[in-house]
């Protein structure tokens, strides 16, 4: 569904992306992850049109971002980090306004309309003006209209950045069943009316627990993409590398490391500390750990490996060169 | 034992009909780093807002630094550095010139300080560099300084690493680290769990109530109900489905491209594939998964 053949483009002597190749199925959720200026804004809006590539194309359902941007824009959806509304229009008022810019008649909106706000869970609120909206409302407002014209590609840049918890697990149950086959989904006819198959779509954010929930995950940094996997993929990378340590103070756990070579990072949270090892090490670090602090003296070391976060990797990667 | 930085005992502020704050309670020693977790509209800012004496507080009391919050507000405000989510930087303004305007509002006019901030957040060769062309990580840094320019003995961040990536987030943490190191006492207000995770203590709040407040691993240990499981079947949502009439299943929800489950304490491997499949699921692997304060969060959020 959305395709990329070494898409590069540069600002001056700065290149954001360089040499892209994507390639995103149907059904399937794509999470873009990098630091800030890696280059997920600039394919964002490469892929809807709004850009011009220096170099390389990209393809929307078949068709040409370049060459056929109408035929493309049909088929998008985009929800943009920061996305507007007209705050004294009510939410179906501006559905209506999105909807009718995209040429829907009335005949075809209000139906979709009202379909879309229950999917979203705002039918309620459908006659309540935008601007007195809660944030996670206007999150699902936001979602709403970039659906309204039932799009095969969704692509939505940094989508719950300020949205709380809960708003935040309610939106991406949303999303898995947006991709998910529309036969098996409830009475909603959101997916693409004709296949039988689930929208694609492709995400950018830079939390790592956003990323964890996507079905493939690409990191990107200096334009480039650096890996691409499944979660489980990315983080079987570091498996047995995590070692928690509590009941250490962290001056102490310091001096300690500097004398072993097998820890390449120190991370430290509000109540533990995590140590990245080199691969298979553990039980030598471990072992070397209980007897630079043996027992029955202040610190009382607790080691036991954890599974590794995306943030893990991430963190590793943009270490290597 | 010195006093604690900030008490407060039943803190409670109304606005109409609607409580924002309902009688919290609450003491941060020196050099804790405490984080409020909660939704927008949960009292988060407002109880900052009546620590920092702008908001008087309809019920209750707070103390910081050992002044009433409220009547005596110059005193904690001249003791206390407020870093704001939507700070403002002077975009046309270099690093060093934002830093020396807003130290001047401080009555900092000492460049040797303004210097010194600098190489404390790591800005310094960056002096001559204008806000603008700074990035997030950067911008935040600056911010930072701001907050810090006047030596604090309190320090609140407001969601402080909102949209920055995980590598500028943990130099942004080790930062906030040495500080509490050096007996400056941090409270800060986020919605991500990520940052929660770097604190030494978090608050839950909802509704303007104190629902919980200690160290992630004994929120993790004491909240969360059970057992957590990763669990991949096919087809995923059919397998949602079924897990709802699982016995020992507390809660169940979608994980990008797998199920992530709450059983009931005590429940094992054995048994928990055994009671999937008869619901009927076909599991293609199954793993235990690690507590994290967002299943926390959604634990008390439904009680």
């Amino acid at each position: 569904m959305i395709e990329t053949y070494n898409l590069s483009k540069s600002f001056g002597s700065t290149h954001a992306v360089i040499d892209l190749n994507l390639k995103i199925a149907a059904g399937e959720i794509y999470g873009l992850v990098g630091s800030d200026g890696a280059g997920k804004t600039t394919t964002m809006r490469l892929l809807v049109g709004a850009l011009k590539p220096d170099a390389g194309d990209a393809t929307i359902c078949g068709y040409s971002v370049g060459k056929q941007t109408e035929q493309v824009r049909a088929q998008l959806g985009y929800l943009s980090q920061r996305f507007s509304f007209y705050e004294d229009l009510t939410v179906l008022e501006n559905i209506r306004f999105f909807a009718e810019i995209r040429g829907l008649s009335r005949q075809e909106w209000l139906p979709r309309c009202m379909e879309i706000l229950t999917f979203v869970g705002l039918e309620s609120f459908k006659d309540r003006r935008a601007g007195q909206l809660s944030g996670g409302m206007k999150q699902k407002l936001g979602l709403a209209s970039a659906l309204v014209t039932r799009p095969k590609v969704l692509l939505l840049d940094e989508p719950t950045t300020g949205v709380d918890p809960v708003t935040r697990q309610d939106f991406w149950q949303l999303l898995i069943r947006l991709v998910s086959t529309p036969e098996r989904l409830s009475p909603s006819a959101l997916g693409p009316a004709r296949e039988g198959e689930g929208v694609a779509v492709i995400l950018s954010t830079p939390y790592m627990d956003e990323a964890a929930r996507c079905h493939r995950v690409g990191f990107m940094r200096n334009g480039r993409m650096m890996v691409e996997g499944t979660p489980s993929q990315l983080r079987s990378r570091l498996e047995g590398c995590i070692l928690e340590v509590r009941g250490i103070s962290i001056s102490a756990l310091r001096q300690f490391v500097e004398k072993i070579e097998d820890v390449e990072d120190i991370h430290t949270f509000g109540d533990k500390i995590h140590l990245r090892l080199v691969s298979s090490r553990a039980d030598s670090v471990i072992a070397a750990l209980n007897r630079a602090f043996p027992t029955g003296t202040s610190e009382n070391p607790e080691c036991r490996l954890v599974p590794p976060t995306l943030e893990d990797v991430f963190i590793s990667l943009s270490e290597t060169s | 034992m010195p006093d604690p930085v900030v008490i407060t005992e039943n803190l409670t502020r109304r606005f109409g009909n609607f409580t924002a704050v309902d009688h919290v309670s609450f003491r941060v020693e020196a050099g804790e780093i405490v984080g409020y977790l909660g939704p927008n509209g949960s009292g988060k800012t407002t109880t900052i807002r009546m620590l920092l004496g702008l908001y008087e507080p309809s019920e209750g009391y707070a103390t910081v630094l050992g002044f009433d919050a409220f009547r005596q507000s110059e005193e904690v405000r001249s003791r206390a550095g407020y870093m704001s989510q939507k700070f403002s930087l002077y975009d046309d303004l270099t690093v060093q010139e934002n830093l020396a305007f807003y130290g001047g509002i401080y009555g900092i006019r000492d460049k040797q300080r303004i210097r010194e901030t600098l190489t404390q957040v790591g800005l310094s060769g960056h002096e001559s560099d204008q806000a603008r062309a700074l990035s997030a990580g950067w911008r935040q840094r600056l911010a930072l300084a701001i907050a810090l320019v006047h030596r604090p003995q309190l320090l609140f961040l407001d969601e402080p690493t909102s949209g920055v990536d995980p590598s500028a987030r943990r130099s942004f943490w080790d930062l906030i680290y040495s500080l509490a190191a050096e007996g400056v006492t941090v409270l800060v207000t986020t919605h991500y769990m990520d940052e929660a995770e770097y604190c030494g203590r978090v608050a839950i709040m909802r509704d303007g109530k104190l629902l919980a407040l200690d160290t992630p691993a004994a929120l993790k240990k004491q909240v969360v109900p059970g057992e957590v499981w990763e669990v991949h079947a096919e087809p995923l949502q059919s397998a949602l489905n079924a897990c709802d009439n699982c016995a020992g299943v507390l809660s169940v929800g979608l994980a990008g491209d797998h199920l992530r489950m709450i059983t009931e304490k005590g429940t094992t491997e054995a048994g928990l594939l055994l009671g999937l499949k008869s619901s009927g699921l076909s599991v293609s692997r199954l793993e235990r998964g690690e507590p994290t304060l967002e299943d926390v969060f959604l634990s008390l959020a439904k009680a």
